[in-house]
């Protein structure tokens, strides 16, 4: 126990956040491996953001732990703020001050001086590909140079561990790409980084996904492991005329588990039962609709978790 | 303590808002300016028009007697009552003298003469002011009538009782030296309670409010920052309007310069307080802007004492005019400036500006400590 404890940068155990009579958080309990990139994932008002400020120190839990970089977040929410960076969504650079500017003041409040904070400057104007343009107005850099300003500002510091809050919204797909290579490397380099995103693609980029529904976490564990708790379920891609109907057709069949749209095609999830190719363009065809391709598939990150939040719903009707 | 990096984010803001830098710059001078000029409760220069009915020698030294001084004009003689009517009602005349047909046949043989003054009611300060002028320049001229009946008969007159009053700090009663220091109170609240407020919300907008609070930074150490530019500016400003004042309205200061920087200081870390304390409750720029106008530059300025005379409200008003600083502070700022008085005459004024600032920099401290650290 203590070695694996020794392995983990952030370790959560019976966490929870109560306001009033309303549960934010719900007794969350995960480790995050040093090193490793840990996603967190789940709708809006899941408990995701109120998780993330617990774990920068920036709220006390109602009861649980949370130790982060070894200081517990409602013990020592200052041994927290001094091992972690951290950078939202919102980019929380000052606009109105230059490239170099910015560097600086974030370096000041973290306590860089002289030559460290020379050294770092240099680094993370580099990293952002920003040379040349310390003297420009940060307003005036386009979403991706700014994105990634940023968090060269909120790793200035070299913290063991990184809080990325949907580091990617609004961004191109192409600084997107870039900002994952950028992980990736400071990952290799032995930081461990918690991000939060919506986009399932960036999901799959993860060592280890947790899912938070409603407070609770419904799901942890590699992206391969989470595709094969869907293993007891087959998954077709159905392409056919009105797909709104022929997904209300196949959702009173009691072999069905779950159907969900995907542009014009939709995804049926079903028990795995022999011949179910015919099943499908059987019922269909009853009612008049022609099935234009029909292929099993491997199930996709988003599949899972449709799957995991309509059980999680199911149980509560 | 590690404040440095927010003072000067703090001051390169500042200096890059060139427009915002010129408003609190600027307001100061112009609102001197604006009040110091235009704001003038000197009545001086009354247009006087005279219906002389009798038209002798005597009315016309009579009429002569108050003319000659700055605060009337002849501006009009009428030929007739209707005439008279007429000048003060398109507003040629502020007021007007009518001397009836037995004026001087009355004085000459001792009995009582009687003047009619009518004034212009609509600007009723204006009207009592030229009133109290007539008033006194009549009576000046029926002493003078005595003394020179009695004296004829070699009997001098010894009036009982002669007022001789003396004014004190204003001799000259020039309004500019007492709205002047009064200025002090306003423009400090403007820079201090509004631009601390929103310079705070702003942060929160902008969500760098949230960077911070994730930093090693105390939350002492964000609003020290963030406070100290400010108080840099307040005291810039208000030494702008000390030399403009001096300058401009020849209002020089009496007191210990020292003292009224004292004095400064402590009101703007009250105006830093109500301004951080209206920090903690908005979450938008235009509500701390609407809430720091109406809590601060219009009390400041009608329930100060800067214009109007709390002791003339009502007591509702009286009462609530406590509820704020700038009344105390006015108090201390005319005494220093005007009376050059010590600290002796106005230590109850100090110890509520002192308690004012601890209380509003003592909730708002617990507030955005309790909201920073959420």
């Amino acid at each position: 126990m203590t070695n694996s404890n020794n392995d983990s940068a952030v370790i959560v155990d019976g966490l929870t956040k109560k306001f009033g009579n309303f549960v934010a958080v719900d007794q969350v309990s995960f480790k995050v491996k040093r090193g490793e990139v840990f996603g967190f994932l789940g709708p809006n008002g899941a408990g995701k953001s109120t998780t993330i400020r617990m774990l920068c120190g920036l709220m006390s839990p109602s009861s649980g732990t949370a130790t982060v970089g070894g200081y517990d977040v409602g013990k020592d929410p200052d041994g927290v703020k001094s091992t972690i960076g951290y950078m939202s969504q919102r980019f929380s650079l000052y606009e109105d001050l230059t490239v170099e500017q910015n560097i600086n003041f974030y370096g000041g409040i973290y306590g860089l001086e002289g030559n460290r904070l020379k050294e770092r400057k240099k680094w993370a104007i580099e990293m952002a590909g920003l040379k040349g343009k310390e003297e420009i107005l940060t307003q005036s850099l386009s979403g991706g140079w700014k994105q990634r300003l940023a968090l060269g500002c909120a790793i200035l510091h070299e913290p063991p561990i990184v809080f990325l809050d949907e580091p990617t919204g609004g961004v191109d797909p192409v600084s997107r790409r870039n900002f994952w290579d950028l992980i990736y490397t400071l990952s290799s380099s032995g930081i461990t980084v918690f991000v939060t995103t919506h986009y399932m693609d960036e999901a799959e980029h993860c060592n280890t996904i947790g899912l938070i529904y409603a407070g609770k976490l419904i799901a942890l564990g590699s992206p391969t492991e989470l595709k094969h708790q869907l293993d007891r379920f087959a998954i077709f891609e159905v392409v056919c005329a009105r797909p709104i109907d022929a997904m209300e057709i196949l959702q009173r069949e009691p072999w069905v588990n779950e159907t969900s749209i995907f542009g014009s095609s939709f995804h049926v999830s079903m028990e795995n039962i022999p011949a179910a190719k015919e099943q499908i363009v059987e019922t269909l065809g009853q009612r008049d609709i022609s099935v234009d391709r029909l292929d099993r598939i491997i199930p996709s990150l988003e599949d899972v978790f449709i799957h995991l939040i309509a059980e999680v719903d199911k149980k509560q009707l | 303590m590690n404040i440095g990096p927010v003072v000067r984010k703090e001051f390169r803001q500042i200096r890059r808002d060139k427009r915002a830098l010129g408003i609190l710059i600027f307001i100061p001078a112009v609102l001197l300016i604006l009040v110091g000029y235009a704001l003038n409760f000197d009545v001086k220069h009354l247009r006087l028009a005279v219906y002389d009915e009798d038209n002798t020698r005597t009315s016309r030294e009579f009429v002569n007697s108050f003319v000659h001084s700055e605060y009337f004009e002849y501006k009009y003689h009428a030929l007739s009552k209707r005439e008279l009517d007429e000048v003060l009602n398109d507003g040629t005349a502020h007021l007007a003298l009518v001397i009836p047909r037995d004026f001087s046949q009355n004085l000459l043989s001792g009995r009582q003469a009687t003047v009619q003054v009518i004034l212009d009611g609509s600007n009723n300060n204006t009207a009592a002011v030229a009133s109290g002028y007539v008033a006194a320049g009549i009576q000046d001229y029926s002493r003078k009538i005595l003394t020179e009946w009695l004296e004829k008969r070699g009997r001098p007159l010894v009036i009982p009782i002669d007022i001789r009053p003396k004014l004190w700090y204003n001799p000259e009663l020039k309004t500019a030296k007492y709205l002047v220091p009064g200025l002090f109170g306003l423009i400090l609240m403007i820079v201090t309670v509004i631009s601390t407020s929103l310079s705070v919300v702003r942060e929160k907008e902008l969500g760098t409010m949230e960077q911070l609070k994730t930093s090693p930074l105390k939350s002492y150490e964000i609003i020290i920052g963030k406070a100290i530019p400010y108080v840099v500016i307040a005291l810039i400003s208000a030494s702008l309007i000390m030399v403009l004042g001096a300058l401009l309205f020849d209002v020089r200061i009496q007191g210990s310069i020292p003292l009224l920087y004292f004095a400064i200081l402590i009101f703007v870390l009250g105006g830093l307080g109500q301004g951080l304390l209206i920090s903690s409750i908005a979450n938008s720029q235009q509500v701390a802007f609407f809430v720091s106008v109406f809590s601060s530059l219009l009390p400041s300025f009608l329930l100060s004492g800067f214009i109007f005379p709390i002791k003339s409200m009502p007591l509702v008003l009286q009462v609530v005019s406590n509820l704020q600083a700038a009344k105390f502070f006015l108090v201390i700022v005319r005494s220093i400036i005007l009376k050059g008085v010590g600290v002796g005459a106005f230590w109850e004024q100090f110890v509520y500006l002192s308690l004012f600032a601890a209380l509003t920099i003592g909730v708002s401290s617990v507030r955005l400590q309790r909201e920073l650290s959420r």
